[in-house]
């Protein structure tokens, strides 16, 4: 257990170490600021338009707001995960430095599961720190809180399957470029299986869709809190860190 | 403390390491010797863990590497040859994530990030860039995180290469001052440094025992008190040689092409009477009335230990069981 703390906070703390951690909080709160004022400017813009048309009495905050946003940032994630993760595993392997960190008493899924751990953390304040928007809208209006957190939830839950899915990418390639390009393309992937409907048929669709990740978050984004939603998010990273786990052994044989 | 049974290792059709058997006692300081590819690294690493064996077995300190990992892992510190080094960390911050990776106590972890960067003698540069080190502050560190955690199985693979002379001595001090103490496994392909710092040799070559025994193996001739002399004196060559082969002695005399000046000549002489047969040699030249310009022990080149022990010569008595 004290291992795995070290290796964690090593991990998190390396990202403070350069200019990652600071670039990506800068840039990923610049862009949903952005989102978020031209949200805000466009709902004020639909307010207006309501208190003269009664069909569009029924607009609220979550809806017009929150939700788009929470897709907003799914995209954004898509582009910065590949970037938290393609390091974790291939530098180790490229520098050796995995043959020293298996010496010491911690087991390949214990070195899996805290850099997956601490990837998912820098995610998660990344995250946090977007909740200022949230701040906002509750000082400003009423929008409802829990509906908010939910939405919160799904996105943290989703942040942490894209990096399941960065830290396999990381496992199977000591090419850090290699590894971002691999889960970055599996991301995007798994972005757009949720528009196979229109593709393959009513039939095979919803069964594709329902492996799509931003298809997860939708009732998530609206508030909703569904249990299969939920299973599926931790099965993937699961699916995942295991697969992880077993690429990382079976590389360090060949070795 | 070491224990190594038909240890085999293959990767697809290569044998790295073919049956080896070998063990080390508690503060013996074992030579692991062999060429490059000989199957030193592999064994090493099948001992620290990096990967299982694909048949037999290796125990430290009782505790088999494949069943039980995680309490083989606790009793060796392990340098790889490479040094891989979190580079962008320093000194300190390092071995202080090293002593909780190893899991050691916090207040147990200071006081242990103290005492190795003493032992290795780099507590001026704890905040310092591991990037920004020499090679040998680099292979310093690379040692103080073995000796973390007070292990009592150390794994050195080529501890001193790429070191200057004065840095070598040190380190090999260092090493030296571990025996008794400290089970210590140390590879090289460099033959002075075992003879001088190890009490005991292992000798592979193909991923198979060649010898194992004393570090008087890896003297030509082995146990036997045989060796080899190299003579260069002033005078004519022939009534030299004729001198020198009539020396008790000496087995054999052969006259060396002649490199310094015309009056100088050198010659190499097979011994078989131990260290007096040097002194014998040098009363021989000096009292003939001839200048003796140099008289020195040959030593051995790996390959030459490696002919005479798989040619099996009598006299490795201790040779492979």
């Amino acid at each position: 257990m004290k291992s795995f703390g070290a290796i964690y906070m090593k991990e998190l703390r390396s990202y403070f170490h350069s200019a990652t951690a600071y670039v990506l909080l800068v840039g990923f709160l610049l862009i949903t600021g952005y989102f978020f004022y031209a949200g805000v400017a466009q709902y004020a813009m639909f307010s207006l338009q309501a208190m003269q048309n009664p069909v569009m009495m029924k607009i609220n905050l979550m809806d017009y707001l929150v939700t788009p946003l929470l897709g907003n940032m799914a995209v954004i994630f898509i582009l910065v995960t590949p970037l938290l993760t393609m390091r974790l595993l291939a530098e180790e392997r490229r520098t050796g430095t995995i043959e020293l960190l298996l010496s010491y008493p911690v087991s390949d899924g214990g070195v899996v599961l805290a850099k997956f751990l601490a990837a998912w953390t820098m995610a998660a304040i990344m995250l946090g720190l977007s909740w200022c928007h949230m701040l906002i809208l509750l000082w400003i209006s009423e929008p409802h809180a829990p509906a908010m957190l939910v939405g919160y939830l799904g996105m943290l839950l989703l942040c942490g399957a894209f990096v399941s899915l960065g830290v396999f990418a990381s496992a199977v390639t000591e090419n850090q470029i290699v590894a971002a390009l691999i889960s970055f393309a599996g991301l995007l992937l798994l972005w757009v299986l949720g528009w196979s409907s229109a593709v393959v048929g009513e039939e095979a669709g919803p069964i594709l869709e329902s492996f799509s990740l931003t298809n997860r978050l939708q009732d998530f984004s609206r508030g909703l809190l569904d249990t299969a939603d939920v299973a599926y998010f931790v099965l993937f990273m699961g699916f995942f860190l295991f697969v992880s786990i077993r690429v990382l052994e079976a590389k360090r044989w060949k070795a | 403390m070491i224990q190594v049974r038909e240890l085999s290792k293959r990767f697809g059709a290569t044998v790295a390491v073919d049956r080896l058997d070998f063990s080390v006692e508690k503060g013996e300081i074992l030579g692991f010797l062999g060429p490059n590819g000989a199957g030193k690294t592999t064994t090493m690493r099948i001992l620290t863990g990096f990967f299982p064996p694909s048949s037999g077995g290796a125990a430290i300190a009782g505790h088999d590497v494949v069943t039980e990992p995680m309490a083989a892992r606790s009793s060796v510190g392990y340098l790889p040859e490479s040094v891989p080094l979190y580079v962008d960390m320093r000194v300190g911050e390092y071995l202080r994530f090293v002593a909780g990776a190893k899991g050691l106590e916090k207040g147990r972890a200071r006081h242990e990030v103290e005492r190795v960067q003493k032992a290795v003698g780099i507590s001026d540069r704890r905040g310092q860039l591991i990037k920004q080190l020499s090679k040998g502050y680099r292979q310093r560190v690379g040692l103080a995180q073995a000796l973390l955690g007070d292990p009592p199985v150390l794994i050195l693979d080529e501890p001193t290469i790429g070191l200057d002379p004065g840095q070598i001595v040190e380190i090999r001090s260092l090493i030296k001052s571990f025996a008794g103490d400290k089970t210590v496994v140390l590879s090289s392909h460099i033959l002075p440094e075992v003879a001088a710092t190890c009490s005991k040799v292992v000798i592979i070559n193909r991923g198979r025992l060649v010898a194992q025994g004393s570090p008087s193996l890896l003297r030509p001739g082995g146990a036997a008190g045989r060796g080899r002399l190299r003579v260069v004196a002033q005078g004519p060559a022939q009534l030299l040689a004729e001198l020198l082969s009539k020396v008790k002695g000496v087995a054999a005399c052969s006259m060396e092409d002649a490199a310094g000046g015309e009056a100088t000549c050198g010659f190499t002489l097979d011994t078989a009477g131990g260290s007096q047969v040097q002194a014998e040699v040098a009363r021989a030249v000096v009292g003939s009335g001839h200048d003796l310009i140099e008289l020195s022990p040959v030593t051995a080149s790996l390959e030459e230990v490696f002919m005479q022990l798989t040619t099996n010569e009598p006299g490795g008595e201790e040779a492979a069981a």
